[in-house]
């Protein structure tokens, strides 16, 4: 028998420190801090984040990572993923506008 | 154990140069990278290119890959006996016992990098943080309501007791709580793979599809819905019953309502995990009958005979304009 457990959202109201962005992001604190500096990551308040800034940033540092790219590439690929997801969400609202086929 | 040809992997020859290597490997990665491919393959491709580039980008672990020499991908070879000296050594007693029949070579390659990163230390101080992992979580729409459990099969790479990597399959079951959307995200902290010598568990994290619904399309936490309606009940005003995803409510829909027309149901899509509700929104559609019976025609007939409604009058207006 599996234990359970219970599955925390990272959702735009969740706050994360930047310590804990920093286990959960793949990006130690220093490369978090000049994210935000290029203007690439945004503070919600203080030094806390939106939890949704999570999947963004494991996606970036990933590739950041695994294509072997600089803190400034890596800047601009979030700021291209935050792009990809507000366009996401603007397919998914004008695809729930399409009236389904008729059957 | 199975070999595997690092260099055809990365589509160079075995005397390339450091920097060929890294070229190789840098222009599939863009290519096959789990985080930008489309390609369903990619993440398998990728895994393939990335681990060939591990090792061979190490000048230390190319040399011991080399002198495996070169087999067909896949043909079971037995690695030379220095090889298992320095593979099963254990912290401290310098046991040799272990075998290389039911290990991978990436697992042992990845071995290998824990020992050089520990080199100049004790391994058995070093504190290595388990691997995070990432699942797609495929949920229906009444659960994404409801909330619901999910059983999640993975197969974790966990170190032993000597700092060797194996695959150890493992089941979770994970509550999920009501809010979810497609494209959401969860964490299930230390569910990840193991950490080492008291470094911490790494996390779990979930992603959300939702499945499509006969109905109901999400946008965010907000719900459409398309309501046919008859051009009588559109004209003059109707109260319909509608599906939502707490049971039927009644819509009153109002006298003269044209087709496209979006009646909001307030607080009756999708609960947000912060709080609240998102909206219903009914799309009005209106539906001629296929077949008129001789009553309907005649009366329709009728109508059109009265009517002075000109649905394109806006047609002649463009004309005049241009």
């Amino acid at each position: 028998m599996a234990d359970e457990y219970d599955a925390v959202w990272l959702e735009a109201h969740a706050r994360v420190t930047l310590v804990e962005l920093a286990r959960c992001s793949g990006f130690p604190e220093t490369t978090l801090r000049e994210l935000v500096e290029y203007g690439a990551l945004a503070p919600a308040e203080g030094e806390t984040f939106a939890g949704d800034c999570v999947g963004r940033l494991r996606r970036a540092s990933r590739l950041g990572e695994d294509l072997e790219l600089e803190t400034a590439a890596v800047a601009l690929v979030l700021r291209f993923l935050g792009r990809i997801d507000s366009l996401e969400d603007e397919v998914r609202y004008l695809h729930a506008q399409v009236a389904a086929p008729r059957r | 154990m199975k070999y595997k040809d690092y260099y055809a992997s990365l589509g160079v020859k075995r005397e390339a140069s450091a920097d060929e290597i890294k070229k190789a490997y840098r222009k599939l990665a863009q290519k096959y990278h789990p985080d930008v491919t489309k390609d369903p393959k990619g993440e398998e491709k990728f895994k393939e290119i990335a681990e060939a580039y591990q090792t061979l980008k190490d000048p230390e672990k190319r040399k011991a890959y080399d002198e495996l020499g070169s087999h067909a991908p896949g043909e079971n070879f037995r690695p030379p006996p220095d090889w298992e000296r320095h593979f099963g050594e254990r912290p401290g007693d310098g046991a040799t016992s272990f075998s290389f029949e039911d290990l991978d070579l990436g697992d042992l390659f990845e071995s290998l990098r824990g020992r050089t990163r520990g080199a100049g230390r004790s391994r058995a101080s070093m504190q290595i943080p388990g691997e995070d992992f990432e699942a797609i979580v495929h949920l229906r729409l009444e659960d994404a309501y409801a909330g619901t459990m999910v059983d999640l099969n993975l197969d974790m790479p966990e170190m032993d007791a000597e700092g060797r990597v194996r695959h150890v399959p493992k089941t979770i079951k994970a509550r999920i709580p009501k809010g979810a959307t497609d494209g959401m995200r969860l964490r299930l902290r230390g569910q990840g793979g193991k950490g080492f010598n008291g470094g911490p568990n790494g996390d779990l994290y979930l992603n959300v599809a939702l499945h499509p619904h006969a109905l109901f399309r999400p946008s965010g936490h907000d719900l459409y819905l398309d309501l046919p309606l008859a051009p009588w009940e559109a004209a003059l005003g109707a109260a319909v019953q509608v599906p939502t995803l707490s049971g039927a409510v009644s819509l009153k829909v109002p006298p003269n309502t044209t087709a496209g027309r979006k009646l909001r149901l307030g607080r009756k899509g999708l609960p947000k995990p912060s709080g609240g509700e998102g909206d219903l929104y009914a799309i009005v559609q209106i539906v001629n009958p296929s077949v008129l019976s001789e009553r309907e025609r005649a009366l329709f007939k009728d109508l059109a005979e009265a009517s002075t409604f000109d649905p394109r009058a806006h047609f002649t207006m463009e004309r005049s304009h241009g």
